[in-house]
């Protein structure tokens, strides 16, 4: 049962998203964000709307998938949506015994809406159409000129990687110890959220133990085959930015430009 | 010299209790001497305890003696200088095969060795073709290692290692966590690379079956070597095994068995086909007697 957990949330088709380079996406995913703070004003919002509605169109994933992230975000939403409807000062529009929602109010909490909405659809397109293994691999490529002052990426990124190959693995593991105590009567399911975090000491001391004892063989059996760090490495699938990927750097900042326009052209005309 | 050569080797520990201070000194590897042949396909036997891990992580330069000498195609071990070409030319795999597959694709985890000692990524491909091609892994190159049998992982494993272009490849029991079909499969793919590609094997196991297949045996009981010879030679000897504690292959106990209640059965028979050829002969001369 724990073994069918997908990491990450890959959705596996072919589309031209797919196939570009995790350098392109990861570059994307950040530009977008950042734009999306930097726009203030409906225009850029379209702008950003249309080009959001253009990857997902052409990255095929189904857009409820999309939306499923939104669900883990959906309170924090709705509290930062509330306060800022409530909280800023400015210009009354309607007033509810102490609350009153000001024209400044409205304003800040739609945009804040619309703002963790496709911030949260963005990151998923990237994840959605990006293996963890090509995140890691374009992670580590993106972060190098880091190397010079001293930023370990590729033993960040192999611990990445690392980590990504054994969370099934000690998913397993927890099942079993669990089963194992179970069948000593051990409960881990009645009682207050206090008694519940106790019943679960007995299963962490275990776990940590074989993670420790997995980690000692698992560094053995890397020596062995002459891991020596990222120095003097070859790479099995190394990264190439082919055509597509300089039109889709050409499409961002596209979008990055069309947006800015928007928002000055909006506000000569008003 | 052979490929590898081991001199008078000690290996010592020490053993701490809870505070840190000395509680002794364990001789773990005590005086064992070790000559392998290029080519040659060896076993090392022995329960647990006996030293056998140890040796093995020798051999690949993982533990240092604490004192004689490892040479692994003529290179000391201990020479720090040496240490990615022994490494490279004495490949190895453990007994956990989770705990050795770092790539989260088969084909990365095949890869792993050869993008380490900088080999060019057309030629990782190639190698990476030819070691699962050579452990029958083939089609499942696309695969996450979480789906696969042990033995499926084990002779990934295998695979990985191959792909470095090991002469040599220490396996230290590869098949001690895995059902009976996971280890035939191992041993048949490790008897294919000995057979097919002259890679020079040694196989430290605790199972009697899959020793008997091998040039040379050892086996090794406190550290030391206790025994040694051809399959042939170390099973005849099946009182001194039982002291050693470790059993002998069903059928030579069998034979042993009948020999001692006074059936002509020859010593050392390692095979179910060996033990009905003698059987029947022993029946057909009892009859011929008799008439």
């Amino acid at each position: 049962m724990l073994r069918d957990i997908t990491l990450g949330q890959y959705y596996q088709t072919d589309s031209v998203i797919h196939r570009l380079d995790p350098r392109v996406k990861l570059a994307a995913t950040v530009l977008f964000i950042i734009s999306l703070f930097v726009f203030d004003g409906i225009a850029g919002y379209v702008v950003a709307a249309v080009f959001l509605a253009i990857v997902i169109r052409l990255s095929r994933v189904p857009f409820r998938f999309m939306v499923k992230g939104m669900k883990a975000i959906i309170f924090l939403l709705l509290i930062t949506v509330l306060f800022n409807l409530f909280l800023t000062p400015g210009e009354p529009l309607v007033s509810l015994w102490r609350l009153t929602i000001t024209r400044e109010g409205v304003r800040l909490a739609v945009f804040l809406a619309i703002r963790l909405c496709f911030l949260i659809i963005g990151s998923s397109v990237m994840t959605l159409t990006t293996t963890p293994n090509q995140l890691t691999d374009g992670m580590e490529r993106l972060l190098r000129p880091l190397r010079r002052i001293r930023v370990p990426v590729h033993e960040v990124a192999m611990m990445m990687s690392i980590a990504l190959r054994f969370i099934p693995i000690l998913m397993e593991e927890t099942d079993k110890i669990m089963k194992a105590q179970m069948a000593r009567c051990a409960d881990f399911e009645s009682g207050n959220v206090i008694k519940k975090a106790k019943s679960l000491v007995p299963l962490l001391v275990p776990l940590f133990i074989s993670a420790f004892r997995r980690a000692n063989d698992l560094a053995m059996a890397m020596e062995a085959r002459c891991y020596r760090g990222g120095d003097n490495r070859t790479k099995m699938k190394p990264l190439h930015y082919a055509r597509r990927d300089y039109i889709a750097y050409a499409f961002v900042i596209g979008y990055l430009a069309a947006g800015i326009a928007a928002g000055r052209l909006l506000a000569v005309f008003l | 010299m052979g490929i590898i050569k081991v001199k008078d080797l000690i290996f010592e520990y020490i053993r701490r209790d809870e505070e840190g201070n000395v509680e002794g000194i364990t001789k773990a590897v005590d005086d064992v001497s070790l000559d392998i042949k290029q080519g040659d396909f060896v076993s090392i036997l022995g329960h647990n305890g006996s030293g056998k891990s140890t040796l093995a992580k020798h051999l690949n330069a993982i533990l240092y003696p604490t004192e004689g000498t490892v040479w692994v195609d003529g290179k000391d071990t201990k020479e720090d200088a040496h240490l990615w070409e022994i490494r490279q030319t004495a490949g190895m795999v453990f007994q956990n095969p989770d705990n050795q597959i770092i790539g989260q694709v088969v084909e990365e985890d095949v890869g792993f060795g050869p993008e380490n000692i900088g080999i060019p990524t057309d030629e990782i491909w190639e190698r990476v073709e030819e070691s699962l091609k050579a452990v029958g892994m083939y089609s499942f190159r696309k695969f996450s290692p979480n789906k696969l049998s042990g033995g499926q992982k084990q002779r990934v494993s295998i695979a990985g290692v191959i792909a470095m272009h090991p002469k040599c490849i220490v396996l230290d029991e590869p098949t001690a966590m895995l059902d009976p079909k996971g280890r035939k499969e191992v041993i048949r793919a490790v008897r294919a690379l000995n057979d097919v590609e002259k890679i020079t094997i040694i196989l430290i196991t605790h199972y009697m079956e899959e020793v008997i297949y091998s040039d040379r045996v050892y086996v090794m009981d406190k550290g030391q070597v206790m025994l040694q010879g051809t399959p042939r030679e170390v099973f005849s000897q099946v009182e001194r095994l039982k002291e050693l504690r470790l059993d002998v292959p069903q059928v030579t106990l069998l034979a042993h068995e009948l020999r001692q209640e006074g059936v002509a059965l020859p010593e050392g028979i390692l095979t179910k086909e060996e033990f009905r050829e003698a059987f029947d002969r022993c029946v057909r001369e009892r009859q011929e007697t008799n008439c």
